[in-house]
């Protein structure tokens, strides 16, 4: 809900994500397309358009938008049909782009959110179908004229359309952040905004909470979530505004200006296209064999949901720990191996504080961790067995997130075995009590002088000394 | 149905052919000759009949996904009316 | 005799028995080349490569290596894309494009070592029944009308193959026919014109005109030799997805001449009223070739004929429409400057496509338009399925269908031009053939009174192009047909 000058009102969202299938081939043709390469260099003469040229389809890529809709818990659409979505743009070689139209390869489906109140709910999933990517556009390499860069040209998308189910900006950031986590854990798409892998179109209208849907606009081309969940709130402001000036939204396409903050009309015909859809007479239909289908069901992996709920049931770890252990498959499968026959909470607990910290401090993902998951896992077995205390594992792991060594190797090289040596504890506990006379005195009628104590005789042992052993000296020699 | 001026503008936009005013007259009167010709077809009941889009009906073949093409920019941009530092080039579309 | 008169199949026999090695061949088919100039039916000569492949040829047979084709000097519609060889569709729009890449079908015949001797003038993008579209100009008809001087159109699309051919400036050329531009052409030059089934031949390579119609074919002067031709073009492509996987039988081997007991279908619906009586009587002549053969004729019914060319000119300018939206000025071709994109890609078009070019694509963009989708193009797709039906039912009763291939004879350049539908007329007994995918040759039958060539068409079943050419043999032994145009008779002979 959002708070405009007349009253509440409701953001209705529905996304349209582009995501890059991984393939090593495009969508229908046999040109790389593996990103940063020389321009034009990835460009077949089918990509261009040339005269004659013809597709024939990519089998990896149907294997890749058939495992995706099964990821989304989608109906497969045994035969589906490729058509011809007809326009003008350079970055278009053909003057069409070859889709799916009437009927796509994949149907309805779902996605269900984590809602940060810890509530869960699902988002509906109209469609998924297969798609060419279009070239590239440079505008900054001439005062007058546009270059056209045609290695993406062809590259087969995934267009992964939601149902206007998200209901806010920030709804619409977890539907992003999940989908690419699906996705990623498929393997159908690396997910990479930086590199454009992952687009997303939104459209966003408002209404009062009850009634009907009202008119939409669709903020085309954001590649980052962070942009969507901004593009999203500024628009929907705009609307409500608008609205409440007594005008009307116009249904149109709109691009998101990152510096300004605001969203602009396109200025393109994107506007008034009629985009002549008609089945390509170049390829047929495309038919699935059930088998095949359920042969790739059964492939598929683990999925967030699937591993959050195990994870749970499984290690006992709390809701929300377990979403954050399964965002992303290397994570889980971290926390795994450090949980494997070990204190799963404890490995939890280490694994989302300490060294999910380290990492975002030097800001590198969980594959380039310094601390690999058997170290971790070593830590953790000699806090379990008294070699070291819980404190002392916390400078050991900060220094094995600087040097990556072995924390049984720094535990030694420094010295910081726990002394549970009761004759040498001893000799540290009646010197402290010797040197502090004063404190012993009010140890009768202030107990919690006992802390005091604990705590000297901890740095006169370097923090070494058993914890247990030592409050249980104290405590003796203190009686009265 | 007879095209007007007005379509056979909108049509040629859309189909990016610049015409002249003087042209869309005697257009229009051609393209309509022609519509009215094919329009014969609504004579022809075609109730439950599907449509048919290719001649030979079989299923739609596949290749693997292997790298086989492309790698020749130079092959690629050798037609090229205007090519600029390995791009083609068009009047700059703002946007 | 000289060798330009030869056949693929004489040719084949001298070659092999060493009477002439492939580069006399090919120097003699240079030379007619030339002579046929004024007729236009070439847009580009490869003499030098003709000459290369020849010698080539002559080198592989002295190996004993010669292949089905080797040595046999063909020429090449220029809707082919011919690697390191201008391809030009005969559009404006297509100024200096050379392909980087070979058509599968012109790769076929080059490695069955067939020689290249150039590419052949045809209506723009193929669009049109009288190749007088060509922005490279008309293309003349080597026949003419007894006691009538003025030029004919050859037919089109593929003019410039079908003129060539029987002009004797190639032994056999390649063809498209997407409305009947293989099949009219050839009635109209008085060849044989092959129309393989849908997938037969592959499309890779060919410019596109409307993509479900398209076939690639051979065009000669015998149906041995279209057998011949269709044998080394044939075959299944990965490249196109419509190719199909079906084997490719031995054509020659069809050729039995053995007819007994062949049911011949004879479409009433075939019987245009206002048709020349002539062509109505060569119907009923072939019919009674094939009768005495040992066919046995049956009357049959295609109930939708009449509305085959109106379904036609939706489906092929939709595709059309589309296939073309390609031609824009940014990677190959013409390009006319505009001081924003779309004055870029509006001028180019407009200088790069002639009139027929620009009506169809127009067509096409006004069907496939929102609101017209369904009434136009859906509809279209419908009556097209209820053609293919008719076929579907007539050969339940039939094993081939007998008919005119054109309802009349060559006419003059410059006729019917200003009339869009009455130019399309030409192509109402072959346009079904298309829609249905069907495999149909035409062959020379006769002469119409005034000395012009006619020709008869057989239609089979998908893939059975054997008794096509099976049937087409019989007649064109029984029609004996051995006229030759004006155009070697007087002239060339004589500068020979
Ligand atoms: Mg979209
Ligand atoms: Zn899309």
């Amino acid at each position: 809900m959002i708070e405009g000058r007349t009253g509440q009102w409701e953001v209705v969202i529905g996304l349209e994500v582009h995501a890059q299938v991984v393939a090593e081939a495009k969508l229908f043709s046999g040109a790389a397309t593996a990103f940063g390469a020389e321009p034009n260099s990835q460009v077949s003469t089918v990509d261009a358009a040339f005269p004659g040229m013809l597709p024939v389809i990519n089998r990896h890529c149907v294997e890749q938008a058939v495992k995706t809709g099964l990821g989304l818990d989608a109906e497969i659409n045994l035969t589906s049909v490729f058509a011809r979505k007809n326009y003008f743009y350079p970055d278009l070689p053909a003057g069409y782009q070859i889709s799916q139209y009437e009927s796509p390869v994949v149907g309805r489906g779902q996605v269900r959110l984590d809602l940060p109140d810890g509530s869960t709910r699902e988002v509906g999933i109209t469609r998924l179908h297969l798609e060419q990517d279009a070239g590239k556009s440079l505008h900054d390499q001439h005062p007058r004229d546009t270059y056209i860069d045609l290695n993406r040209a062809g590259t087969g998308l995934m267009e992964i359309v939601s149902e206007p189910d998200l209901r806010s900006a920030e709804e619409a950031g977890i539907y992003l952040r999940k989908l690419r986590s699906i996705l990623r854990y498929l393997g159908t798409c690396d997910g990479n905004m930086e590199e454009g892998s992952l687009r997303c179109d939104c459209n966003v209208s408002v209404r009062r909470p009850g009634e009907t849907f009202g008119t939409r606009c669709e903020i085309k081309n954001l590649n980052s979530v962070r942009f969507a969940v901004q593009a999203i709130d500024v628009e929907a402001r705009r609307q409500i505004e608008l609205i409440e000036e007594g005008g009307t939204v116009a249904q149109e396409t709109r691009l998101f200006d990152t510096a300004r903050n605001m969203t602009r009309p396109m200025r393109s015909k994107e506007n008034d296209f009629d985009y002549r859809y008609f089945p390509d007479p170049d390829l047929l239909p495309l038919v699935l064999d059930r088998e095949w289908v359920e042969r790739l069901r059964g492939q598929l992996p683990e999925l967030p949901d699937a591993k959050q709920a195990r994870f749970v049931a499984e290690y006992g770890l709390p809701a929300t720990d377990a979403a954050v252990l399964v965002g992303e498959r290397a994570t889980a499968e971290y926390f795994e191996a450090v949980a494997k026959g070990r204190d799963a909470m404890a490995a939890a607990h280490w694994v989302v504080g300490d060294l999910f910290g380290a990492l975002n401090k030097s800001g590198i993902g969980i594959d380039e961790s310094p601390i690999k998951a058997a170290q971790l896992g070593a830590l953790i077995d000699l806090i379990a067995d008294g070699t070291i205390s819980g404190r002392i594992a916390k400078d050991v792991f900060a220094e094995m997130a600087e040097t990556g060594a072995d924390p049984a190797a720094i535990v030694e090289a420094k010295g910081l075995r726990q002394v549970t040596d009761t004759g040498a504890i001893e000799a540290a506990v009646e010197a402290v009590l010797a040197a502090n006379p004063a404190q012993v005195a009010q140890y009768a009628g202030n107990p919690k002088v006992l802390g005091f104590f604990v705590g000297q005789v901890m740095k006169a042992t370097q923090g070494k000394a058993n914890p247990a052993l030592v409050n249980e000296l104290l405590r003796k020699k203190l009686a009265p | 149905m007879a095209l007007d001026k007005a379509t056979v503008a909108r049509i040629a936009t859309l189909a990016r052919i610049r015409l002249s005013d003087a042209e869309l007259e005697p257009l229009a009167a051609e393209l309509s000759g022609i519509i009215g010709f094919v329009e014969q077809l609504d004579e022809v009941n075609t109730d439950g009949v599907a449509p048919m889009t290719h001649a030979g009906m079989t299923a739609l073949p596949m290749r693997d996904d292997i790298v086989t093409d492309g790698g020749d920019r130079d092959a690629i941009l050798a037609n090229a009316p205007s090519p600029a530092k390995g791009f083609f080039a068009v009047p700059k579309v703002v946007e | 005799m000289s060798l330009t008169a030869l056949t693929i199949t004489k040719a084949r026999r001298g070659l092999a028995a060493k009477e002439f090695s492939a580069r006399e061949l090919a120097e003699a088919h240079i030379a007619a080349v030339e002579a046929a100039r004024p007729l236009n039916a070439y847009i580009t000569e490869t003499p030098d490569r003709a000459l290369a492949m020849a010698d080539a040829s002559d080198a592989r047979r002295a190996k004993g290596e010669a292949g089905a084709l080797d040595g046999i000097p063909l020429a090449v519609k220029d809707l082919f894309c011919t690697k390191g060889v201008l391809t030009t569709a005969g559009s404006h729009i297509l100024d200096g494009f050379v392909p980087p890449y070979e058509s599968t079908v012109s790769a076929k015949l080059w490695a069955a070592g067939a020689v290249m001797l150039g590419k052949t003038n045809l209506d723009e993008f193929a669009m049109g029944s009288s190749n007088t579209t060509s922005y490279y100009g008309p293309v003349e008809n080597p026949w003419r009308r007894a006691g009538d001087n003025r030029p004919l159109v050859p037919g089109g699309s593929s003019g410039g193959s079908a003129a060539a051919v029987a002009a004797r400036a190639a032994l056999g050329a390649t063809g498209t026919d997407t409305g009947g531009s293989i099949r009219q052409p050839a009635s109209f030059c008085g060849i044989v014109g092959l129309k393989p089934t849908y997938g037969r031949c592959s499309r890779w390579g060919v410019v596109a005109f409307a993509s479900s119609l398209d076939h690639p074919g051979p065009m000669t002067r015998t149906v041995r030799d279209a057998a011949i031709m269709l044998g080394a073009m044939a075959g299944h492509d990965p490249k196109d997805s419509t190719s199909s996987p079906v084997p490719v039988p031995d054509y020659e081997a069809a050729l039995t001449g053995d007819i007994k007991g062949l049911r011949v279908g004879i479409p009433k619906e075939y019987r245009l009223d206002g048709m020349p009586g002539e062509i109505e009587a060569l119907w009923s002549q072939g019919i009674a070739w094939l009768r005495d053969a040992g066919a046995e004729p049956v009357d049959i019914s295609l109930p939708h004929t009449k509305y085959a060319l109106p379904a036609y000119y939706i489906i092929a300018p939709a595709e059309a429409s589309s296939n073309l939206a390609r031609y824009d000025g940014v990677r190959f071709g013409l390009r006319v400057p505009g001081n924003t994109l779309d004055e870029l890609y509006e001028n180019t078009r407009a200088a790069g496509f002639g009139a027929e070019v620009r009506r169809r694509v127009l067509i096409g963009t006004y069907v496939l338009s929102a609101g017209y989708y369904d009434a136009y193009y859906l509809k279209a797709q419908r009556v097209r399925a209820l053609i293919a039906g008719d076929f579907a039912t007539a050969f339940e009763r039939c094993d081939c269908i007998l008919a005119p291939t054109a309802p009349s004879a060559a006419f003059p350049i410059g006729e019917k031009s200003d009339d869009p539908i009455a130019m399309y007329l030409n192509d109402v007994f072959t346009v079904p053939a298309d829609l249905a995918g069907l495999p149909a040759v035409s062959v020379p039958a006769g002469l119409s009174a005034d000395g012009l060539p006619l020709g008869m068409q057989m239609i089979g079943r998908a893939f059975d192009e054997a008794t096509v050419l099976r049937v087409g043999d019989v007649v064109e032994r029984a029609a004996a047909f051995s006229h030759l145009p004006g155009f070697i008779s007087a002239g060339a002979q004589a500068r020979r």
